[in-house]
């Protein structure tokens, strides 16, 4: 009986350290989303199809160009900060004074769009870049590297964001203009260059995303929507726009499902993870960290 | 009784008189599949309307096809019986989902991802459930090996045919029904400025509800019919993100705001996806979703009030041109005698 309790401890250590090192990169999926709504107030349904196209990208720029991984990376990132600015330009901006609703649902259109380009484009098969990191084996714990090493890209990239929002004149005229809409602008702000840039930084962090997401998952036209709901959950779980909360939010998703999944099946991680939501909007339907009015 | 009376149920009597003029079964098909489609829509517009735009439409939809299914595999169950049943689970559903939304005010983008994460839940529901449900590789109900009618299965598609007609004039019968009551015009109150109408008297958590719970017994309708008619359903085609995303799409194109917008949005959608599927065989895969997509976005930012809606303003304008025109005529011949 000690033996097995002994072991059981062990999964269960496992599998809380496997939700940190998730929770790592939802909350980098979650940061892009939350930043988007936070300055432009539209939020991306479609933001898991760019990390699906980023994804690809990472695809074939590693397997039909053969190059090394850390060149393909940049790449990568600058395509679906390219993507996220076009989308922008070309979705949202014509809708900006439209219902707030309006705005979602054109992005649910380029979900539809981004999605049947990769079927029609890439077709339906997995794909592997064929990049297998090693196994790191901690006592009788398994960690796999990918996992680390996107922990650590994911902390990496919200530290730079930190530093970009907090440190440069850029940074802080988008953080102003989430607070006040209308009087940035009479401050010689230029709302648009200030909404393009944001929405290529939004796309940047997608593209992130999308080379960490790579090293552990195989691509297809669907894999956005594995993940796109749950990262839409954290972001109004955090409350949308709260960066803080986004982050906790993550955290807390990501041991939910870790931890579901190693009591039953990883559907039923993702069940508990959706009631759980379900019931946290009604006790706290501003988000987890906001204060009650 | 008017003109208008009368073509309306000379269009009702040809549509009844159809299938046993022209029996082309696949024609009668796609017609079935229509109507079906364009009852769902309609359902999820009777909410959309005012504003309440759901996305869990794919997990009332989901839960309605799938109750049925189970009952009669699992159980034995008529669909007789199964049909309410499923349909009052899914009424269960908006209920523990919408009376709290409604009631602590989760309105605009929060009230839309709630409702994604009710599909969510439904289509893991379903995927986790595999020894029941069959998981993503769907799920076929029993053949019926005694009384048809009793199991609801009819080989021949002109049954199905009017029976989905009758489905659909039930349809546009609740969503008349709805546009003429006291409801209507809380409603539309309300999403204007909920406060403000809970200021003049409206019981907006009630008349939110009302209307959430029959567009969500409509659905699941919907989604018990289908199954019936297809005898197949699939996580995938019933539930979850994209079928919700669907409807919305369809009831946009269509036109929300007019009774027959989601039905032409059907006819539409519908059309494309076979028209598509012919025109470019196997590898239609994705295309007609990708046409879908664009035209979703096209049609939000340059006709937001969709095909038909858009049409009926423009008819409405010219007509009240006319009357204009006639009045004034009219004034000015009576000042010159």
């Amino acid at each position: 009986m000690q033996g097995f309790l002994d072991i059981f401890d062990i999964y269960l250590l496992e599998a809380v350290i496997n939700g940190i090192l998730l929770g790592g990169l939802l909350a980098l999926l979650a940061l892009g989303l939350n930043l988007i709504f936070g300055v432009i107030d539209v939020t991306w349904i479609c933001y898991a199809e760019l990390v699906m196209i980023g994804m690809y990208g990472m695809y074939y720029l590693i397997q039909y160009y053969h190059l090394p991984y850390w060149a393909a990376a940049p790449l990568v990132i600058l395509l679906v900060a390219l993507l996220g600015a076009a989308l922008h330009y070309l979705v949202i901006a014509p809708l900006l004074t439209a219902p707030p609703i309006n705005q979602l649902l054109a992005t649910g259109g380029v979900l539809f769009i981004l999605q049947s380009f990769a079927t029609v484009a890439f077709g339906i098969d997995f794909r592997n870049v064929g990049i297998r990191l090693p196994v790191l084996a901690f006592g009788e714990m398994h960690f796999s590297y990918a996992r680390l090493l996107s922990f650590a890209a994911a902390l990496i990239g919200m530290v730079g964001v930190y530093l970009f929002m907090t440190r440069t004149f850029t940074g802080t005229a988008i953080r102003a203009i989430a607070q006040d809409r209308q009087i940035m602008p009479l401050m010689g702000v230029d709302a648009r260059r200030i909404y393009l840039i944001t929405s290529a930084l939004g796309g940047a962090l997608a593209g992130l995303a999308a080379c960490l997401l790579v090293l552990q998952y195989d691509v297809h036209p669907f894999v956005g929507l594995s993940f796109g709901p749950i990262t839409f959950l954290i972001c109004v779980l955090g409350g949308l726009g709260n960066f803080i909360g986004g982050f906790v939010a993550a955290f807390v998703f990501a041991e939910i499902i870790s931890l579901g999944g190693l009591f039953s099946d990883l559907e039923w991680g993702y069940v508990l993870a959706f009631a759980f939501f379900i019931v946290m909007m009604f006790i706290r339907p501003a988000g987890l960290l906001a204060r009650r009015r | 009784m008017t003109a208008r009376h009368a073509i309306l149920i000379a269009a009702i009597a040809a549509s009844i008189a159809l299938p046993f003029v022209h029996r082309e079964p696949y024609h009668l098909h796609i017609l079935t599949l229509i109507l079906i489609w364009s009852f769902a829509y309609t359902s999820w517009s009777i909410m959309g309307r005012f504003g309440l735009v759901s996305l869990g439409h794919g997990g009332f939809m989901g839960v309605g096809a799938y109750v049925t299914a189970l009952l009669w595999n699992h159980l034995a169950v008529s669909p007789w019986i199964g049909i309410p049943a499923s349909m009052a689970a899914a009424g269960v559903l908006a209920l523990i989902v919408g009376y709290p939304c409604f009631r602590f005010r989760i309105t605009g983008h929060y009230f839309v991802l709630v409702t994604l994460a009710l599909s969510g839940i439904v289509l893991q529901v379903i995927t986790a459930t595999r020894d029941y449900t069959g998981g993503s590789l769907g799920l076929t109900p029993n053949r019926a090996t005694g009384n048809h009618l009793l199991a609801l299965q009819f080989d021949d598609k002109t049954t199905w045919y009017l029976i989905a007609l009758a489905v659909w004039l039930l349809g546009l019968l609740v969503w008349r029904m709805i546009d003429r009551s006291m409801s209507r015009y809380a409603m539309e109150a309300i999403s204007e400025d909920e406060d403000a109408a809970a200021a003049a008297g409206v019981n907006v958590t009630a008349e939110k509800l009302k209307v959430t719970m029959i567009s969500a017994l409509m659905t699941a309708f919907a989604g018990a019919l289908y199954c019936q008619y297809q005898m197949f359903i699939s996580p995938d085609t019933v539930s979850g993100i994209s079928v919700s995303l669907q409807m919305v799409f369809a009831a946009i194109v269509g036109g929300l705001y007019v009774s027959l917008g989601p039905t032409v949005g059907a006819v539409i959608t519908i059309l494309l996806a076979e028209g598509l599927r012919i025109f470019f065989g196997a590898n239609a895969v994705g295309w007609d979703n990708l046409v879908y997509g664009v035209l979703l976005v096209l049609f939000i930012i340059f006709l937001p009030r969709g095909v038909l809606g858009s049409v009926m303003e423009r008819l409405k304008a010219q007509h009240a041109a006319f009357v204009r025109d006639r009045r004034r005529d009219e004034l000015m011949s009576k000042q010159r005698s």
